[in-house]
């Protein structure tokens, strides 16, 4: 691509100045689609003739704004009152939303073109986007392999150029393990920054959307245009929209990067680990301190998170009932069978199965074994990270363990796909911020990663950090060659 | 180790999930929850005694606005998203067949 497509930022910016028209940057991406997303499926759906009409408004003028005439394609669960919005779900593969999320709302305020939709693991639940009802994405590194998940399709597209910026959603992971494994940026930002009004629920306690970016700045700029309260999610932060783009360049002084032990595991890919020990290095020589923290209940995540994950999914997806929309039976036999037949012919083996596990840690006579059990170990948790942020500003460690597997390589496995979110989780139990960051490539040409975890509250210093390493560092700047 | 969940227990789950499963299903369902359970059994080694249980991620307390009444979703268009209707109302099939009992 010309090298005003090089990012979010360079292309806003060429865009503004007419050295590119809206309607040739949209006209690009949809070549680039059309050329290679038939080996990548990282779309759903596309929205050709919309964004075109947007384009030639924003090249009249009509339309502006911060990131005007800039394509962005959105994670197809975030709902947008035109085109389809399925969660990759048989139950919703019809399914027209009467409103707009309040995120793709805000970005089409500022004058964004959203180009169409992209793949997920059915209702954002899965770590490869093998759970797709419309068929798996694959990673534009090596099309063998998955791109991760469930935002594996707006990872896919970000890294394959499809678009210049993606939105993704992320309830254990799944912005920064697909960004880990596709080799872009991702960002889950503080529970309650982006409001989740429009994002069809997963995990309401947990579900945050955040952006998938060629660079740290770009991550910063969405932020920016994403984030601050909305009545119409409660659990919205009611805190003054923060400025993300404003210091970024400014250095953190006295920096003190944690590092927890608990994640330098042995199991942990050599690249992986290489990755991790390279940023301690990088980080040093820009001054800072390394600090080792604690965080003893790390390993209690992943039974924390699959407890509660889908015990909130139980109950979140008790709305699909054959009546009010979705998925409806043909001949159902009584009402108990409208619901029951419709539900199971419209839900995918992977959300039955986390539907029975989160009714079953609910059930009377396990709650307080489970559920409850496992809300006490969230505040544990909770406690391990206020404790290390006394210590330190943030905590440096990998995303995943490893680079990413081959398709069908756990498919039959559900224990061994959920360990995929052992890194991840706990940022969702916490309600931290967590970025994920390209770190350069593997023997194998693929990409490896390393996170960053901030305090509550403080996206704006964990993207400050992010960029220290992104000023000293050109990892970002790679791309996978498209067969 | 014994496999913490029975068929039962995944037959009454599935009947409380409104999920109609075929035998074959329940039988696999029964195998993978198992295994799920037994990592999650992980959990027990902690003692949580004292521990105030964390349903939300931050602290975060009842939300209320002044009671000013706004505009809701139009009837139409929320009918618009059902499998049937007839507007005013959402159409659903015949449900009370022969032996209904649920």
């Amino acid at each position: 691509m010309q090298p005003e497509f090089e990012s979010l930022v360079t292309l806003k910016k060429a865009i503004a100045e007419k050295k590119v028209s809206a309607v040739d940057a949209v006209t690009a991406y949809l070549e680039r689609i059309g050329q290679h997303d038939e080996s990548i499926h990282a779309f759903n759906e596309l929205y050709g003739d919309y964004a075109m009409q947007r384009a030639a408004q924003v090249d009249a003028g009509q339309i502006t704004g911060k990131l005007a005439g800039v394509p962005i394609a959105i994670k197809d669960n975030l709902c947008t009152p035109y085109g389809h919005t399925t969660c990759s779900s048989k139950m919703l593969a019809n399914f027209k939303a009467p409103y707009m999320a309040t995120a793709v709302g805000k970005l089409e305020a500022e004058g964004a073109i959203i180009i169409g939709k992209t793949n997920l693991d059915e209702f954002a639940m899965g770590s490869s986007t093998e759970n797709s009802a419309f068929g798996m994405t694959k990673n534009p590194w090596d099309t063998t392999r998955v791109p991760g998940g469930s935002s594996g399709g707006s990872a896919a597209a970000m890294a394959a150029d499809f678009a210049a910026a993606t939105l993704g959603s992320d309830t254990g992971g799944s912005i920064r393990q697909p960004a880990a494994l596709c080799g872009v940026c991702g960002l889950k930002p503080t529970y309650g920054k982006v409001s989740r009004f429009g994002l069809v629920a997963f995990a309401s306690s947990l579900d945050q959307i955040g952006p998938f970016t060629r660079s740290v700045e770009d991550a910063a700029l969405l932020m920016d245009v994403i984030c601050g309260h909305d009545p119409k999610d409660s659990t919205s932060a009611n805190l003054p929209a923060s400025d993300h783009t404003l210091e970024l360049h400014k250095p953190i002084e006295n920096l003190r990067i944690g590092i927890a032990k608990q994640y330098m595991a042995e199991g942990n890919d050599p690249a992986v680990t290489k990755a991790v020990e390279d940023a301690i290095e990088v980080y040093k020589s820009l001054g800072a301190t390394i600090v080792e923290v604690d965080l003893p209940h790390t390993e209690y995540g992943i039974p924390v998170y699959y407890i509660v994950a889908t015990a909130e999914a139980s109950s979140n997806l008790a709305r699909y009932d054959g009546v009010h929309y979705g998925h409806r039976t043909e001949k159902p036999e009584d009402l108990y069978d409208l619901y029951a037949a419709s539900r199971a012919e419209g839900f995918g083996d992977e959300v039955k199965r986390r539907i029975m596990l989160g009714t079953y840690a609910l059930c009377s006579g396990y709650y307080d074994a489970y559920y409850n059990r496992a809300l006490k170990v969230r505040r544990l948790i909770k406690q391990d990270f206020d404790k290390a942020y006394e210590q330190c500003d943030a905590i440096l460690c990998p995303t995943t363990t490893g680079v990413a597997f081959k398709a069908g390589d756990k498919t039959d496995d559900p224990l061994a796909m959920y360990l995929n979110d052992v890194y991840t989780v706990n940022a969702n139990l916490a309600g931290i911020p967590g970025i994920t960051i390209p770190a350069g490539l593997s023997d194998d040409g693929l990409p490896v990663s390393i996170q960053l975890y901030g305090n509550a509250y403080e996206d704006a210093k964990l993207l400050r950090i992010a960029q220290m390493f992104q000023t000293a560092t050109s990892h970002h700047t790679l791309r996978p060659k498209l067969g | 180790m014994a496999n913490p969940i029975t068929d039962a227990d995944v037959r009454h789950v599935a009947q409380l999930s409104r999920l109609k499963l075929s035998d074959e299903q329940i039988a696999e369902y029964t195998q993978q929850l198992g295994r799920v359970l037994g990592y999650i059994d992980k959990l027990s080694e902690l003692d949580v005694d004292g521990v105030e249980p964390m349903a939300h991620a931050l602290d975060m307390s009842n939300v209320l606005r002044e009671d000013v009444p706004v505009e809701g979703m139009p009837v139409d268009k929320a009918l618009a998203t059902a499998p049937a209707s007839d507007p005013p109302f959402f159409k659903v099939p015949k449900v009370l067949g022969e032996g209904s009992g649920a």
